[in-house]
């Protein structure tokens, strides 16, 4: 069964990570490009992404005449995703299991970072239904 | 059982791709559809070979299952027609193996190249197209080159061809001026490929090519097909020199070294110099272009035996040339670059100012990269973070963000 | 170059609206005409849609290691409903396909005019620094 794994952020928490040491920062990536190939080997392993920082992101909205229109205000708060893994496993336990690794993940002073992640299904069509 | 399969077995299968597409294609009249055929016929040596051994006549062999998938092909077509419009066709027959063989033409590489490379194409749909139908890849080997899934690779690659068909371009060498004109097409493509091929070491495909390797590949069989060429020279220098130095660019972790940190004992001494010795080639022609420029700015490092053994100086006088050649927001990034390096930092940001209101830049993080870099040197390690961190925020490439992470948390570091 | 479209519905809306059944098909087919299109001009990575936000899990690493899973989530939290990734040549592109999709039509054919986050994905490959 596929589940994505989401990653967020504020833009202040995002702010704050681009601040972490050099050390604290390799082996945060150490930790998370370790567990991505470890899922490859196991077959679980779909897909995974990271996201441009958040001040790169735009919000569009169609107009009816066709022409987009693009702006760049989010509210302070918002959670912004920052990166997703996709895997496949045999149970909703895997997937948590494997978001509790992901979550675990050093920050600053070697320290486990302890962010949520949410971890969500797919739907049962491939279109959302909104 | 014929000879073993090996690495070298699997680059001759894939020099033969575009003969074999050359020949099918001219026999059946029908580029689009060649190419598809020829595909199932390297899908098909691909999955026997390596059991059955390779054919006596592995040519022949592709031929005649490419052909034969033609045929087929036909056939449906015809009956659809039939279905369509009741109107009674001929079944064109695939015609035996040996006259097919004898329409091989030497110039077919150079014929696909024009022709998957056409100006009409986007670069993308280009980039797709020459790789499978010059290259001899596999469409999942492309996609995972380029980190998409292999369905929407194969449609771009359907509309390359679409766009071919549509564009009228015939299966035949363009006249000579005509060539002229759309070498610089060809020659563009070929550079993306070399650096927009990406191997990434994470994934459920691991990928076994190399595109770069690839891109070099395919310049080298076209520089031997129009060995007069100095921009094509230039070119693969380009390409060789640059390659020269992979070892040296990562570290065990994907970390990007730069050149100025790089152990130059990793540095590929062949490559350096035969993509040297083809720049001397290539200058010696007289003309002088953007390709020559960038391979002699890159043998200007090269021959440095250490970091501060590079000739600035010189590197300083080539960007100088290259701005009045093929000037771009780039080129004088990296002119300011070797400015500051021969006349100070303060000389590189006073260029870096031109660049300011370069609308092409905006947002672009490279400008701010360069100038954090520019920043450090003069000692204003407060701007050159600020920089760095607004840069390592704009790049889409994870190493280069990582990269230059890196440079604004070692400057924040050394200042506490 | 490599975008992540986004929509996101939040949670007071989640789950399959209460529109006529029309309206749904409406919506439904739209989304696969636009993805057909993605598809065939090749610019389509991927379309997902995700499961309903009651289904949802937050995980942290718990202190033994293993997973701490809940369901409880703030009201005002947004959540990814589906998403798109698209390969295109410029940002334009992207912008332009996020504003179809944001015209996607709701109860009575009306254009939803949903705000879709654009955000570039991590794709590039690295430039040697010199």
């Amino acid at each position: 069964m596929k589940y994505i794994l989401l990653m967020s952020g504020t833009k202040a928490g995002v702010d704050g990570y681009h601040k972490w040491s050099q050390k604290d920062v390799e082996a945060h990536m150490t930790v998370l490009r370790s567990i991505s190939q470890e899922l490859s080997k196991s077959g679980e392993f779909v897909a995974t992404q990271g996201l441009a920082d958040p001040n790169e992101a735009k919000c569009v909205r169609g107009e009816k005449s066709g022409v987009p229109v693009t702006d760049g205000i989010f509210p302070e708060s918002k959670e912004f995703l920052l990166g997703y893994w996709i895997v496949d496993v045999a149970s909703p336990d895997r997937a948590y299991a494997i978001a509790s690794r992901i979550s675990a993940a050093p920050g600053p002073g070697g320290v486990p970072t302890n962010m949520p992640i949410e971890v969500r299904g797919f739907a049962e069509h491939r279109q959302s239904e909104r | 059982m014929g000879k073993t399969w090996d690495t070298e077995s699997e680059h001759l299968l894939r020099e033969l791709a575009p003969q074999v597409l050359g020949a099918v294609a001219r026999r059946f009249r029908d580029f689009a559809s060649a190419e598809d055929a020829v595909q199932e016929a390297m899908l098909a040596a691909f999955r026997q070979w390596p059991q059955e051994g390779v054919p006596e006549n592995p040519r022949g062999w592709l031929i005649q299952v490419a052909s034969r998938r033609m045929a087929d092909h036909l056939r449906r077509e015809i009956s659809r027609r039939e279905r369509e419009t009741a109107i009674a066709g001929e079944t064109e027959e695939a015609a035996p193996m040996t006259e097919l063989e004898s329409d091989m033409d030497p110039n077919d590489t150079l014929i696909l190249l024009f022709m998957c490379c056409h100006p009409a194409l986007t670069t993308s749909s280009a980039i797709a197209l020459t790789l499978r139908a010059v290259g001899g890849l596999t469409t999942a080997e492309i996609a995972n080159a380029f980190l998409v899934p292999e369905a929407t690779m194969a449609q771009r690659i359907s509309r390359a061809k679409q766009s071919i068909k549509a564009s009228g371009v015939p299966f035949r060498l363009p006249p000579l001026q005509e060539r002229t004109q759309q070498l610089p097409s060809v020659l563009h493509v070929l550079y993306l490929i070399f650096n927009e091929g990406y191997v990434s070491s994470i994934g459920p495909h691991l990928q076994r090519l190399d595109i770069a390797r690839e891109a070099i590949r395919l310049t080298r069989s076209l520089q031997a097909l129009l060995p007069d060429n100095a921009e094509l020279a230039g070119l693969l220098s380009l390409m060789l020199l640059t390659d020269a130095r992979r070892a040296a660019r990562t570290g065990p972790e994907e970390q990007l070294i730069p050149l100025d940190k790089q152990d130059r004992s990793l540095w590929d001494r062949t490559e350096i110099a035969e993509g040297t010795e083809l720049l001397r080639h290539a200058l010696s022609k007289g003309s002088v272009g953007l390709y020559q420029l960038q391979a002699a700015i890159a043998a200007v490092h090269d021959e440095a035996e250490r970091a501060e053994d590079t000739d600035w100086p010189q590197i300083l006088a080539l960007y100088e040339l290259l701005k009045q050649v093929s000037p771009s927001p780039m080129v004088t990034l990296n002119h300011a670059i070797a400015a500051a390096m021969v006349q100070g930092p303060s000389k590189g940001l006073e260029l870096l100012k031109a660049l300011e209101r370069d609308s092409r830049l905006t947002g672009h993080y490279r400008l701010d990269a360069v100038r954090g870099h520019l920043l450090e040197m003069i000692g204003d390690h407060e701007n050159a973070v600020k920089h760095y961190r607004i840069a390592a925020a704009r790049t889409t490439s994870l190493p280069e963000q990582k990269y230059l992470m890196a440079q604004a948390a070692r400057l924040e570091e050394a200042r506490s | 170059m490599k975008y992540m479209l986004m929509m996101n519905t939040m949670r007071a809306g989640a789950g399959v609206p209460d529109w006529s059944q029309r309206d749904l098909q409406a919506h439904v087919a739209f989304m696969m005409r636009l993805n057909k299109e993605l598809h065939e001009s090749g610019e389509l990575a991927s379309a997902e849609g995700l499961s309903f936000p009651d289904q949802a899990k937050l995980v942290r690493a718990g202190s033994d290691g293993l997973p701490v899973t809940d369901g409880v989530f703030p009201e005002s939290k947004e959540f990814l409903a589906g998403f798109w990734i698209i390969d295109v040549d410029a940002p334009e592109r992207a912008y332009a396909i996020a504003g179809r999709i944001s015209a996607a039509p709701g109860p009575g054919g009306a254009p939803l005019n949903m705000p879709i986050e654009v955000r570039p994905v991590m794709s590039a490959p690295p430039r040697e620094m010199l």
